[in-house]
């Protein structure tokens, strides 16, 4: 039973990126944009992250690294969907395919380099101790995410700017005519968006696996994008998701690692698992009638005032 | 500069527009034009870093009598067809294609191309002009195995791989049956974790078997990852693969295995050069120096050292052979009897393991 505590540890951090990623998108698709860029916004943010902790060895800076470099990513998607109207599908794909190449050539000169992994937050004594740990052996950014689940349920649901972002979501023509700036608000949101992708980006090489590895991100952040409607874009579902989605993804490599029962499953129907929840949570969403998939209502639409 | 696609494609176009240029005037000191073309990054620490090593130690043996381009993160499928096409047109008379899954377009290109010499990675499919080379990396695996039976005290060896296949169960085989040879008490647990590249699945695989209590990982994935986190963890140790991997690892990589295809290089762009060039079909490893062993970590005692030097050079002179009876498999049942030593076709086609490996799902 001592192997519980390991396994919740690496799942919490294999979960956290995944997080706040997801968190970013939220917010993002509640102001009526989908930002299909999040892996490619997460991998400028992984080698921005990466080289701010290889020049100064500061983890802290090396996030806010990250954090500004998925910001300045998302304003080239910001400028085509929103200022220009684009399609924002094709500009999130667009965006990720960037993301990919731009990283790997801004990554070249980092191979072969290792970097320090960021340490826990709270001194040896809890961050080491063999039951504590659970609660207090992890980096920063895993409290982070904690508080920017609450952080951005508390904005969306009881402050006015967040009633303002969700009203843009859903009407942006109604926002638009009673003199909101529904360009200015969705501006917000998407680098909001893309410097939560960066943050999470760079938590691969400060949290993770402390080198460069091109396409090091490996696809969570579409997971990311796939956990925001398998939440409902609702922040504590998302919390949950994203657990559940870490738990698959570690309680596939312990069981292969350590036998028992749980070993006998093949890997391909591990594989599957994350996308049957899925399925599975979006049937029993429908199947509740209290409340529709509760996406926003003007998701994905370019703002075209006529005249 | 960086030649890639793009650039390749310009300088396509501007040889369009000089056709012939200096073909018979400079025949004599032409130098030879050899192409690559690559799966993955140069930059990944291993494979691809390898195959490119092996381009830059062909430029420095042979001088200005060669003249090198290389494309990377070349797509298995319609794309590599174009690839080599392209170049095949800008001249390259020898064009070595470095991943398994470019076989069938190098066979198609090949034959538009009667006069280009191919030359295909670990791939099966020969034709006039198309040879065939790989390495034995599991010779170097077996020298890894002495290693670790000397020096695992848990008696528990992990192994993470990408995929089932022949490659990669070669390898687990040989890391068992040398490891086992020294304690037969070890056993090995293959994880497979279905990608090439996934930093971070490796290190959470690493992980994972660091905490039931493995204490020598090897890995057959392309990055150094799960390295990483046996330093980190503090095991006793891991190997590099495809590269010297010590930077990730200083006190804890064993050994790795490097692959030196260099010496291949040379030889086949010689013997185009000497115009005596035939499509062989060539499987080296240590003794050829396709496979080297990396320098040895601070952990490898000298006792340690001196069994692994023993394997290494027994598999140079021809003396020792990993695959050599008496084999079982991990039911029990007798697979190759004492004294026989399996052949090329059977390893290359391995789907089994070897007594001590678990099985894995």
């Amino acid at each position: 039973m001592e192997i519980i505590i390991p396994i919740i540890v690496t799942l919490v951090f294999a979960a956290t990126p995944i997080l706040l990623a997801a968190l970013g998108e939220l917010v993002v698709e509640k102001s009526g944009v989908l930002n299909l860029g999040v892996e490619g916004m997460m991998l400028v943010g992984a080698i921005a992250g990466f080289a701010g902790q290889f020049y100064t060895g500061n983890p802290y800076f090396a996030l806010l690294c990250g954090a500004m470099a998925g910001a300045a990513t998302s304003i080239i998607f910001g400028f085509l969907t929103l200022s220009l109207s684009a399609n924002q599908t094709a500009t999130g794909l667009a965006l990720t395919i960037f993301g990919t190449g731009f990283s790997a050539l801004a990554g070249a000169p980092f191979s072969a380099r290792p970097i320090q992994l960021m340490g826990p937050l709270f001194p040896a004594e809890l961050a080491s101790h063999p039951v504590l740990r659970v609660v207090f052996g992890y980096s920063a950014p895993v409290y982070f995410s904690f508080f920017m689940v609450f952080a951005v349920w508390y904005f969306l649901e009881k402050t006015r700017p967040g009633l303002i972002l969700r009203a843009v979501g859903e009407n942006d023509l109604s926002a638009h005519s009673i003199g909101y700036s529904v360009k200015l608000v969705r501006y917000l949101a998407v680098l909001f968006g893309g410097a939560m992708a960066g943050i999470a980006g760079a938590c691969f090489p400060l949290l993770l696996t402390p080198q460069w590895a091109e396409r090091m991100t490996a696809g969570r952040g579409w997971i990311a994008v796939a956990l925001v409607v398998f939440a409902s874009w609702r922040p504590f579902r998302l919390l949950g998701g994203a657990y559940l989605f870490g738990l698959v993804m570690t309680m596939e490599l312990y069981a292969k690692a350590g036998g028992g029962p749980l070993s006998a499953i093949p890997s391909e129907l591990w594989a599957a698992l994350p996308y049957l929840a899925t399925i599975i949570v979006l049937v029993l969403i429908s199947i509740r009638r209290d409340a529709s998939t509760n996406a926003p209502a003007c998701l994905g639409k370019p703002f075209l005032p006529t005249n | 500069m960086t030649i890639n696609r793009r650039t390749i494609l310009k300088a396509g176009a501007a040889a369009a527009a000089l056709p012939l240029l200096g073909s018979r005037a400079f025949a004599q000191s032409e130098p030879l034009k050899v192409g690559f073309i690559y799966v993955g990054s140069i930059n990944d620490n291993g494979y691809n870093y390898a195959h490119n090593q092996g381009r830059i130690f062909l430029e420095e043996q042979l001088g200005d009598a060669v003249e090198t381009t290389y494309v990377e993160n070349v797509p298995e499928g319609p794309d590599c067809e174009r690839v080599l096409r392209e170049l095949a047109q800008q001249g390259n008379k020898l064009i070595f294609a470095t991943s398994f899954g470019f076989g069938d377009s190098v066979i198609k290109v090949a034959q538009q191309f009667p006069d280009v010499k191919f030359e295909h990675a670990t791939g099966y499919q020969k034709a006039d002009n198309v040879g065939l080379y790989n390495a034995r990396f599991y010779e170097g695996r077996a020298v890894c195995g002495t290693i670790a039976g000397h020096l695992s005290q848990t008696g528990k060896l992990a192994y993470i791989g990408s995929f089932p296949i022949p490659e990669v169960v070669m390898g687990i085989n040989a890391l068992a049956l040398s490891a086992r040879k020294i304690n037969p008490e070890i056993t090995v647990k293959p994880v497979y974790i279905s990608t090439w590249n996934d930093p971070a699945k490796e290190a959470d695989a690493a992980r994972a078997l660091i905490d039931q209590g493995v204490d020598i990982i090897a890995q057959h994935t392309d990055g150094p990852a799960a390295l990483q986190v046996a330093q980190e963890r503090g095991i006793i140790g891991g190997f590099g693969q495809g590269a010297d991997m010590s930077a990730f690892a200083p006190e804890t990589q064993l050994t790795s295995i490097i692959d030196h295809w260099g010496p291949r290089y040379v030889a086949s762009a010689q013997a185009v050069i000497d115009g005596t060039w035939t499509p062989r079909d060539t499987w080296e490893g240590l003794k050829e120096d396709v496979v080297q062993m990396g320098p040895y970590g601070p952990k490898v005692t000298e006792e340690v050292k001196a069994a692994a030097e023993a394997v290494r050079t027994g598999q140079i002179d021809g003396s020792f052979h990993i695959f050599t009876g008496p084999i079982k498999d991990n039911t029990g049942t007798e697979r190759v009897p004492a004294g026989v030593t399996m052949t090329d076709a059977e390893l290359l086609s391995m789907d089994w393991y070897v007594e001590g490996v678990e099985q894995p799902a």
